[in-house]
């Protein structure tokens, strides 16, 4: 008699018959972007972190361990528990990428940390994170949803929302002191980070819609209702998470509207509507340029409309047009 | 697309791109679109362009848009995240009705 349970062998994985081609796509994108902490001369921002005050280093650290476990969640749980899911192999492949840069990530605070601060400050923040309530509610709501047996959907709902949502009240800080010409090659590093956790989000709500669009009706409102119940009690944490930390700095307002953005962002990844409107949604122009330095925002449309001359388009050869 | 498929707008017409660039900016304009603005006929007529990308890709935010106005002399005329807040859309479609209302002016 056979074992009642078989051990299910994978097939090889072959690159060259794809059933998807936004598999490959990710893979190369996410294979290109790859780096280590190493890479940036975090060094360079002693001097810098000797002009903050004792509560401003205090709060950096928190928020750096704060994101440090989220990391460690989407390294260890999150990224692992979307693998069963995988529709294609390829999937599954692509998984074992972002699991990875997860620990590049949690691991690149460290190297902020044994640059930038002492032994006694950084277990002191260890400790804090495992402490903090709010922090530690916001991964027990994200667990919960990774559990075994649970919806493939719904987890799908939750990585999106630690990767496009969670990380902003903290990845705002090193964003506020890059704006103010402060830590810069450690917002280097961040933005490192969060050019990564977009690349992760978009991919993870790729597949969530390609689900999603199978589904009946009454599963899709089903789905859409958990997302968004699910966006308010993560954003009610937030809103308290991000007064505990940033009310003595007088940031949280600011804070606030960065995540009101960010969870709209985060919404449309999974092919839904906003939550929150405009007008709470418009993030401090400082912060936007530190997210995204040397592409000014172009509005072409409310200067006058009078001055637009049409360029002569020119007269290239094919081979010119190599972009 | 097959070429033959791709839209051949007969009137001037303002270019939407998105953009996927990696990390050092590289292929940031999709090729069907390199494809699209390649034939001689079609560029012709691109009277500007609106690139739409995600600012946590940071200096390669909606590069699209700054290569193809570059590349083809055009206004960069607006840019937006991912598929647009409503005041985006509401400053694109309030923008083209004017550059629109313009443009038949200056043809008149």
């Amino acid at each position: 008699m056979k074992d009642m349970i078989q051990t299910k062998i994978p097939r090889a994985i072959n690159w060259n018959r794809l059933e998807d081609d936004k598999d490959l796509e990710v893979w190369n994108r996410l294979t290109v972007n790859f780096w280590l902490p190493e890479k940036v001369p975090l060094s360079n921002d002693i001097q810098s972190w000797a002009t903050l005050t004792d509560h401003e280093k205090q709060l950096t650290i928190r928020v750096f361990t704060g994101l440090t476990l989220l990391d460690t969640i989407q390294n260890t749980v999150g990224a692992p528990a979307l693998m069963p899911d995988a529709v294609t192999p390829h999937e599954e492949a692509v998984l074992t990428n972002i699991a990875f840069m997860e620990a590049v990530h949690a691991r690149s605070y460290s190297s902020i940390f044994s640059t930038l601060c002492s032994t006694k400050e950084i277990d002191e923040a260890f400790r804090w994170s495992e402490e903090n309530p709010h922090l530690q509610a916001k991964a027990e709501a994200i667990l919960n949803t990774y559990a075994p047996g649970n919806d493939p959907l719904k987890r799908k709902i939750a990585s999106v929302f630690l990767e496009s949502f969670l990380f902003y009240s903290g990845f705002y800080l090193p964003m506020y002191w890059s704006s103010r010409a402060k830590l810069t090659n450690t917002a280097d590093l961040i933005r490192l980070i969060i050019r990564d956790e977009a690349v992760h989000g978009y991919y993870i709500g790729y597949k969530f819609q390609r689900g999603y669009e199978k589904l009946s009706d009454d599963e899709q409102q089903e789905l859409k209702d958990y997302a968004f119940s699910l966006m308010f009690e993560l954003y009610g944490i937030e809103n308290q998470y991000t007064e505990e930390l940033y009310d003595e700095i007088g940031l949280t307002e600011d804070v606030k509207v960065f995540l009101h953005y960010n969870a709209n962002k985060a919404l449309q990844n999974l092919g839904f509507e906003a939550l929150f409107p405009p007008e709470v949604a418009e993030v401090n122009p400082a912060i936007l340029a530190a997210l995204s330095p040397d592409s000014e925002n172009h509005d072409f449309f409310s200067g006058s409309g009078s001055s637009y001359v049409i360029g002569k388009a020119v007269a290239t050869e094919d081979e010119d047009w190599d972009f | 697309m097959q070429m033959n498929q791709m839209p051949r707008p007969s009137h001037p017409y303002v270019l939407i791109c998105p953009t996927y660039a990696d990390g050092q900016g590289r292929g940031a304009v999709p090729k069907q679109v390199i494809g699209f603005l390649n034939d001689p006929d079609r560029r012709a007529g691109i009277a500007g362009v609106i690139g739409a990308g995600n600012r946590n890709f940071g200096a390669t935010y909606a590069l699209a848009g700054r290569i193809i106005a570059q590349k083809c002399n055009v206004p960069l005329l607006y840019s937006f995240e991912l598929a647009g807040t409503e005041t985006d859309i509401a400053r694109v479609r309030a923008g083209l009705e004017k550059l629109g209302r313009h443009l038949c002016s200056t043809a008149a």
